[in-house]
């Protein structure tokens, strides 16, 4: 009795019908901070007095870098729940997962590299922090390829899953890079056991940033998941007759 | 408070101009790729059902015409 929302959430045409009413007010919410955290970050937080502007990157880099690395955590977990329950949203969702955390995966590297350029005079250096990361965005694409490499769709996501759940063994050492090899990259700039060390000025924006990053990644996973759950039920009547109907509205 | 004078000093950022904002730019695609790619994907498969819909709809006619 009490498991019956367990097993509701795994019928992908209930969780498609459901989610439909959130994605208005995620869409909203999210690109409103996306918007209001940027303007922000951008315009009206003080300059850095070592870094100058440069630093202003970091509202965007920072929130890739959390998101690429809890979007490891929703990918690896929802592989587990497919491969234990043989959860059929949950493989959904971890296929979704996993090329969104690519995409920004991708993005924390790219705008980590162009800030460096400025700050430490190089794009790249083999640093544990950034090697690590791009650890962790192999990791992602692995997951992507083992989705396309196999004929039945039972056997890519039991692979995918088994990829994922091995690689976690990245995500402590991503955390701890900074602090077991102190090289280039610095430190964690929020700290939630002690005081940050970023000027509330700065930190504001930045956690607005945070949060409109978390909100748009639940929008993208959310989007994705459905397009893929549409795209695996499509020889069921409930897809077609919303294929129908709906010229694709919603 | 406002940090820049003008629009060209937004702009130039004292020289890092160029650094934030191709790291804003590159952000802003991502983002428009990770909401726009899903939605393209349900609109052409649903064009492609309903275009399979129409075959099939043609083709259960074309059984019920008598032989000769």
């Amino acid at each position: 009795m009490g498991w019956q929302w367990f097993h509701r959430l795994g019928s992908p045409r209930w969780f498609y019908e459901k989610s439909s009413a959130w994605i208005p007010w995620l869409a909203v919410l999210s690109i409103a901070l996306l918007l209001w955290g940027s303007v922000w970050g951008l315009a009206f937080a003080p300059a850095d007095f070592k870094q100058g502007n440069s630093y202003r990157i970091i509202y965007i880099h920072v929130p890739a870098a959390f998101l690429s690395l809890a979007g490891y955590y929703v990918m690896a977990i929802s592989g587990a729940i497919g491969l234990i329950w043989k959860m059929k949203l949950a493989d959904m969702v971890m296929k979704s997962a996993a090329v969104i955390g690519a995409v920004l995966t991708f993005v924390s590297l790219v705008t980590g590299a162009v800030w460096g350029k400025p700050t430490w005079g190089t794009w790249w250096v083999w640093d544990a922090r950034i090697t690590s990361m791009l650890v962790l965005f192999f990791l992602y694409l692995g997951v992507i390829a083992l989705q396309e490499a196999y004929q039945h769709q039972d056997t890519a996501n039991k692979a995918s899953a088994i990829l994922s759940l091995v690689g976690m063994v990245n995500i402590p050492i991503i955390y701890k890079s900074v602090d077991w090899w102190y090289t280039l990259h610095q430190p964690a700039t929020i700290k939630f056991t002690s005081e940050s060390t970023i000027h509330p000025s700065m930190l504001y924006p930045l956690l607005v940033m945070v949060i409109a990053f978390y909100l748009f990644y639940a929008l993208a996973l959310l989007l994705r998941t459905r397009s893929e759950i549409l795209y695996r039920e499509r020889k069921t009547r409930w897809v077609q007759e919303l294929a129908e109907a709906g010229r694709g509205s919603r | 408070m406002l940090q820049f004078e003008s629009l060209s000093e937004l702009w130039n950022m004292a020289g890092h101009g160029p650094y934030v904002w191709a790291c804003y730019l590159i952000t802003a695609i991502a983002i428009v790729y990770l909401l726009v790619s899903p939605l393209r994907r349900r609109r052409q498969l649903f064009e492609q059902l309903r275009r399979q819909a129409r075959i099939e709809a043609a083709g259960q006619n074309d059984a019920r015409r008598p032989e000769f």
